[in-house]
Parts: C-alpha cells; structure tokens; sequence
C-alpha cells in the first residue's frame, strides 16, 4: 500500500468542513475547504425506463435538480452536489445517462449565471459488470458503456466522478451470510484490491484527460451489504463493523490510483480515507433513512466535508417533492456544522463531540467512527507491509475498540453478539502477512467456479 | 428408532452436516446429519417420517429461533446444509416417489434487479419447510417463468424486485404467467414492494419477511 503514514495523526484535526486536501470544483465550491456543503441523492419513483417513458424520465430529473436549486437558492445555500447514481438501463445505454447529465448541468449552470449558486455533478455509473457470472471484471464488455458513461458523462457536466464497483462481490456475498472473515479478507483485500487498481487506472486516466476530478468508490456492495443485514439481525453488528474497517484497504485504491475526493457518500470507511490521505469526504447518516436504516446517524457528520442522504424516489411529500424535502434537511444540518465552524475551533469541536457522544456506545459500528477510534484504528490500517496485512491489523485494532468499550461498561452488547468476538479474533490471527501465503490458504477453502483468478491479474 | 430422529432433528437444528464437521463445538465428533440418516434409512424408518418427524421440524424451529432474533444468518445457514446433507441421501426417494416435498417453489428476482440476498433467504426458508426449491437466480424474466412452470406444474412462484424501476417488471410477469398458467400463485416481496402494489398487479400474496411467506405456503399445502 502507498500510504505509510497518517495526514492527520490527531482526532482534533479531524473535522468536519475541513480537510487537509480540499477540493475546488469549477463552479466555486472548495469542498473540504471550511464548510460543509449539502449533496442530494435522488432516484426515479416507481416506473420502468424504456422508449415511451424516456421523456417522463428527463423531466424527472429536470424537476429534481431545479426543484433542489431554486429551494437551495431560497435557503442562502453556499452549494449544493447533485449526485446522479445512475439507474441501470442510463450506464447500459449511456446515452440516457450522458442526456440526464445535460440536463441536470443546464440547471446548474442556470442558477450559477443568474445566481451565482454554485453546484456540482457527481456521476455515479453502475458496475455492470456485475451481470456476468463468474465475473469477467477484465474482460467484459460490459466496461465499455461504463467508461463511455463517464467520458461522455464528464464531458456533458459530470465533475465528481464515482462509482461503487463490485470487484471481489462474488466472493463476500457468500462470506457475508457466512460471517467468513477470512473470505470478506480475500474478497476485499485481494480481489478487491486487484479491480479497483484495474478500474480506477482507467477512471482517473479519463479524468485527467478531460480536468475533472476523479472523487473515489464506495464498499456499498460489501460494507453496507453488512450494514443492512446486521440492522436487520441477520449477522452480527460486531462483523459489519470488521468489514467496514477490512474494505477500507480496497477504497483506498482509488486514492492510490490518483482520485482526490470527495469521497462517494454511502462509503462509511470515509473517514478513514480522510485521516489517511486527507482528502475531503461524503458522508450519509440519519439523512439516508428514506433509503435504509443505520445505527450511526449523527457521528456519521463528525467529520463529513459533504453531508448526504441516500436515494430517495421524487415523490410527492406534503411540504414538497421528496427530494426538496430532503435538501432542506440536508442544508439545515450543514447550516449547523458551518455556524460551529464559523464560531472558532471550540464550538466546532463541541458540536462534533455531541455528535460523537449521542451515537458512539449505541453500536459497535457507530463506536469505530470517532475521531479518535478512527486515527487508532488507520494508523493500524497502514503500518503493514501487504493491503492483507493492513486490513487484518485494522479489524483486530476495531476488535480491541469493541472490547475495551464492552470491558468498561459503555456499551452493551447481547451474548448472541460477543460469542464473535473470539470467533472472529481467532480467524483474523489465522491470516499470514504475506499475500501470496493467504492466497494459497484460502484457494482451497473458496469456490472456485465462482470467480476467475485471472480477471483479477492473478 | 425414535432416538435416531430425535438425534437428526437435533444435528440439523445445530448444523452439523457430518460427523467431521467442526461446527457446532458442542456436537463435536458426534454423528451429524450425514451419518444419521443413512442409520435412519437403514434402521428401516421410512423416508417421509424422517422428512416429516426430523428435517422439517429442525427447520421450523430454526426459522422460529431465527424470527425471535436468538440465531443469526450463518446458523441458518449451517442448519440448511445439515439439512442438505440429509436430503441427499433422500434423494433417490424422491425420485421413485417414495416421498413427496409439500410442492415446487420457483423463486427469482426479476428483470434487470440483481439484489439476491433476500431472494436467497426466503428460498432458503421456503425449502426448510419442505418444498423442493427451483431457484432461477437473478436478472430473470417472464419466459424463465413460464419455462420452469412448464417443467414443473402447479408449482408456486416467488418473485424478487429492491429497485422501484425494477418491480414495474413484477406486473409484466405476472400477467404473462396468467396467459400461461393462470392457476399459478404468485408471491411477491422486496423492500419497495408493497401489498397494494401486490394487489394492482394481480399477484397472490405479498410477504414482508420468509416468514411470513411460509406460513402462507403451509396454507396453500394442508
Ligand atoms: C445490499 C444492497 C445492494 C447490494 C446487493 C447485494 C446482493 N447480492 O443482493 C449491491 C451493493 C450490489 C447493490 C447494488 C445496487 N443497488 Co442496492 N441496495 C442494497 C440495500 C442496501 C439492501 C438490500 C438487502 O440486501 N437487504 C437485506 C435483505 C435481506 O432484505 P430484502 O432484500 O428486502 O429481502 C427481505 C424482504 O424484502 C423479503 N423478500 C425479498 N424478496 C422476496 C421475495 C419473495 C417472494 C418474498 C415472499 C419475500 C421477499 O424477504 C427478505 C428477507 O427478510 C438496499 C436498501 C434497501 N432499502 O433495501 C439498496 C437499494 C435497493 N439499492 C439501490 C441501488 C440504487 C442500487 C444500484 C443501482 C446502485 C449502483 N450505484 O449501482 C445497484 C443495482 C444493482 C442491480 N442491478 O440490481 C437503491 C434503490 C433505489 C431505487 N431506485 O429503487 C437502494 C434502495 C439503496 C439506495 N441507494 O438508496 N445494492
């Protein structure tokens, strides 16, 4: 791994609004540059996409952006992100998602000239490939409408590039329901890792070619998988919270690769990217319960550059359409966190540690997202030799974390948790250092018709 | 005899596919699944009591246990694997029809969606209360339907969607299946689905949880 050392090595400078790399946008945001700027997410109500609804689906989106501008413009917003994850059949005919784009970036553009508000794109193509089973992650063709969405995509006004790709899914899927920590290991660290180099080479390439900003990926497809099952009781909380801390070697990729931020918003392991690289960040918390529930609401903002919300369908509500609605709440919360920024470093500071105290000892995946659990827990994330190594030192440091807040008697966990906590030490401890050893461990133990060594490079 | 099956009963409750199996540490080098019933079959018990009196039982508790939140996923898990193990050595029973399963379930998520884990749970659970399973993975649209409903009349069909461009997709299945096969009930589920939704399409039931959507095939069953 490239990062050997930590930008920020105290939790203090580990702020919302602030980042050590902030980024400058074309229409005037510099996102992690001493505020906190709302990004919307949005998606389509029910309906499908085809010929005879593509005009239904354009002034969707048209209504969107200027119903989220003109409320933003009315709350004396300093900038807004519109983030456009695209929906399936918009990356598999990219012409759809390059004319969205359009759309949106003439909406944009319009408030800026008129207003002066700023806003920007962030695209978010879908990892198609994903279709394919094993995965042809190399080979497939479905790369081409990805990469020719970004490029016409960037093109037509798409500034923040991202994507939440699926590198290694075949193998955590199984390993998720399994509460395989070795497999998640493996998944992560060494396919993960793999794809995302394949990937993000080819991201960052486009961006540079054409001045736009290669933001980074999310662990959607693994860590909020986790997330959402053990919110739902389905694995424990205590190995959701291990493999958010193991998938943050694999987006850190990204960064590795040349992206700057912001960071994609569902990426919970944000904050560890921020301490290591310092680039500026997204995040999603309470705001993202029209899509899925979490256990980590407020502490989510302790140090978000972006503050999100998470997909929600552009349906009436009785204040508005959902997506306004959504904006206001989104820009009340950052109005809050610039005004503590604003007051000086004490208020800032005190408004972040309520954030952090009202969440912390509710769950184990809230706990490891303090500032000073996150720069304990990175320095372990980058004092090994192999993204293996780094991914096995990070989850055992989250296990300590997990005990000595359990030890102390702040958190409270059922027994049907904690009979893990052993469980999951000892096959940690199992994983060698070197990369080739634990491959050649867990060749055997893995399925192999399910995914194929040599798209991964290997 | 009746020891035996309280023994296999207890092997696929706990997950303990075979004698080797580590898992579960409290069954540790006792005979699992594997082994129990190859001694039931050869102790003479006949195979829809071993069905009937072991397997389905184990599942309905572990389902039980899994619904109050005492077990998580993985112990499902191994459960449904001890419970495979089992089923393999019925099999050849199955096939000369010495046994019958309560009915074919035939399980996908639709077109263009390719969110499983939910869909895989319900299957799992489905097949745990003693239905042969015919699961048609992800991406699946009518004609998959209606070809598996050909290979396997009156079967019972499940349908998956998570994304709101996805579960328009339901509606065009269902009214293809009706062309084909109108008896067919169809159950519906996934997180944007709705039982309003259910009802405008023409769907039979919709489930929120597999749960819930095995208590209405057991209806269908008895
Ligand atoms: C995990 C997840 C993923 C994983 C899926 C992993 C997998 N192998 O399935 C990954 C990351 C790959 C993924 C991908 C995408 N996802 Co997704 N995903 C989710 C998430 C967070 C949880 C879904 C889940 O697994 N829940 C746990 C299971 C156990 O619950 P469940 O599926 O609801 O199933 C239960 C019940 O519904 C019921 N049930 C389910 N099916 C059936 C069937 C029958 C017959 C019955 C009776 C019952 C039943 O029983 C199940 C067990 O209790 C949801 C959020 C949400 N609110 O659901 C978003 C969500 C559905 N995804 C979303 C999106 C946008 C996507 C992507 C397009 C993202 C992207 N940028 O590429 C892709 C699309 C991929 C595709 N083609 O389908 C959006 C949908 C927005 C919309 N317009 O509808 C959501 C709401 C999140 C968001 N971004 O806001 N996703």
């Amino acid at each position: 791994m490239k990062y050997k050392i930590l930008v920020i090595n105290d939790p203090k400078e580990l702020m919302f609004g602030i980042a050590p790399n902030p980024v400058k946008t074309r229409r005037g945001l510099e996102i992690g540059g001493g505020q906190v700027y709302a990004e919307l997410n949005f998606t389509l109500p029910v309906m499908s996409i085809n010929n005879s609804t593509l005009a239904q689906v354009y002034t969707h989106y048209r209504e969107i952006a200027e119903g989220a501008l003109e409320h933003a413009l009315h709350m004396n917003s300093k900038g807004i992100v519109l983030e456009f994850e695209t929906l399936l059949e918009m990356t598999k005919t990219p012409s759809i998602g390059v004319e969205i784009v359009k759309i949106m970036n003439g909406v944009c553009e319009n408030y800026y000239q008129k207003h002066g508000l700023s806003s920007e794109i962030r695209l978010t193509p879908n990892d198609l490939r994903e279709f394919e089973r094993p995965a042809r992650q190399r080979s497939s063709q479905h790369l081409e409408p990805m990469m020719e969405l970004f490029e016409q995509g960037m093109i037509a006004g798409g500034d923040l590039l991202s994507i939440e790709s699926t590198g290694g899914k075949e193998v955590s899927d199984e390993a998720l329901m399994m509460c395989d920590v070795k497999g998640m290991v493996f998944a992560l660290a060494v396919l993960g890792v793999r794809d995302m180099h394949f990937l993000w080479e080819k991201i960052v390439g486009l961006a540079n070619k054409h001045g736009k900003i290669a933001a980074g990926d999310s662990a959607c497809g693994f860590a909020n998988t986790a997330m959402v099952l053990a919110e739902k009781k389905y694995i424990p909380k205590i190995f959701a919270t291990i493999v958010r801390v193991i998938s943050v070697v694999r987006s850190i990729v990204a960064m590795e690769e040349g992206a700057i931020g912001p960071d994609k918003d569902c990426g919970y392991e944000g904050p560890f990217l921020k301490a290591i690289t310092g680039i500026p960040i997204s995040m999603e918390g309470k705001t993202a319960a029209c899509a899925h529930l979490s256990p980590l609401g407020n502490i989510a903002s302790a140090c978000a550059d972006l503050w999100s919300n998470e997909s929600v369908q552009n349906i009436k509500l009785l204040s508005g359409m959902a997506p306004t609605a959504y904006l206001e709440q989104l820009e009340y919360d950052a109005r809050l966190m610039n005004a503590a920024l604003h007051a000086g470093k004490v208020h800032s500071h005190i408004l972040q540690q309520l954030l952090v105290a009202s969440d912390i000892y509710t769950d184990p995946q809230a706990l490891i997202l303090s500032p000073e659990n996150v720069i304990r827990i990175s320095g372990e994330l980058v004092k090994g030799d192999s993204y293996v190594a780094n991914a096995k030192n990070g989850a055992l440091a989250a296990l300590d974390i997990i005990e000595e807040a359990l030890l102390s008697g702040k958190m409270k966990l059922p027994e049907l948790e904690t009979g893990y906590l052993p469980i999951l030490r000892d096959d940690l401890n199992s994983i060698p250092d070197n990369e080739s050893e634990f491959i050649a461990m867990m060749l055997p133990l893995l399925d192999e018709t399910k995914f194929t060594l040599a798209e991964y490079g290997l | 005899m009746e020891d035996l099956l309280v023994k296999l009963l207890e092997a696929v409750e706990f997950g303990k596919v075979d004698k080797k199996s580590p898992y579960p540490p409290q069954l540790r080098d006792m005979d699992g699944a594997h082994e129990l019933t190859i001694s039931a079959i050869e102790a003479g018990i006949k195979p829809q009591i071993i069905l009937e009196e072991a397997l389905i039982p184990a599942m309905s508790k572990v389902g039980k246990k899994f619904a109050e939140c005492k077990i998580f996923v993985p112990q499902m898990l191994m459960s449904a694997r001890a419970m495979g193990a089992s089923m393999f050595q019925l099999k050849p029973f199955f096939a000369s029809g010495a046994i019958k399963t309560k009915g074919t379930f035939i399980i996908g998520t639709v077109k263009g969606d390719l969110h499983d884990i939910g869909k895989n749970l319900v299957s799992m659970m489905v097949e745990g209360g003693g239905w042969s399973i015919v699961d048609l993975g992800v991406d699946v649209g009518s004609d998959k339907f209606v070809e598996a409903l050909k290979n396997n009349p009156g079967a019972v069909v499940g349908l998956s969607a998570l994304l709101t461009t996805t579960m328009v997709n339901m509606g065009e299945i269902v009214s293809t299946i009706r062309v084909h096969a109108p008896e067919t009930k169809i159950l519906i589920g996934g997180a944007p689905v709705t039982a309003e939704f259910c009802q405008n399409i023409g769907a039979d039931f919709y489930a929120p949880d597999p749960q819930k959507a095995v208590e209405y095939m057991n209806l269908l069953a008895s």
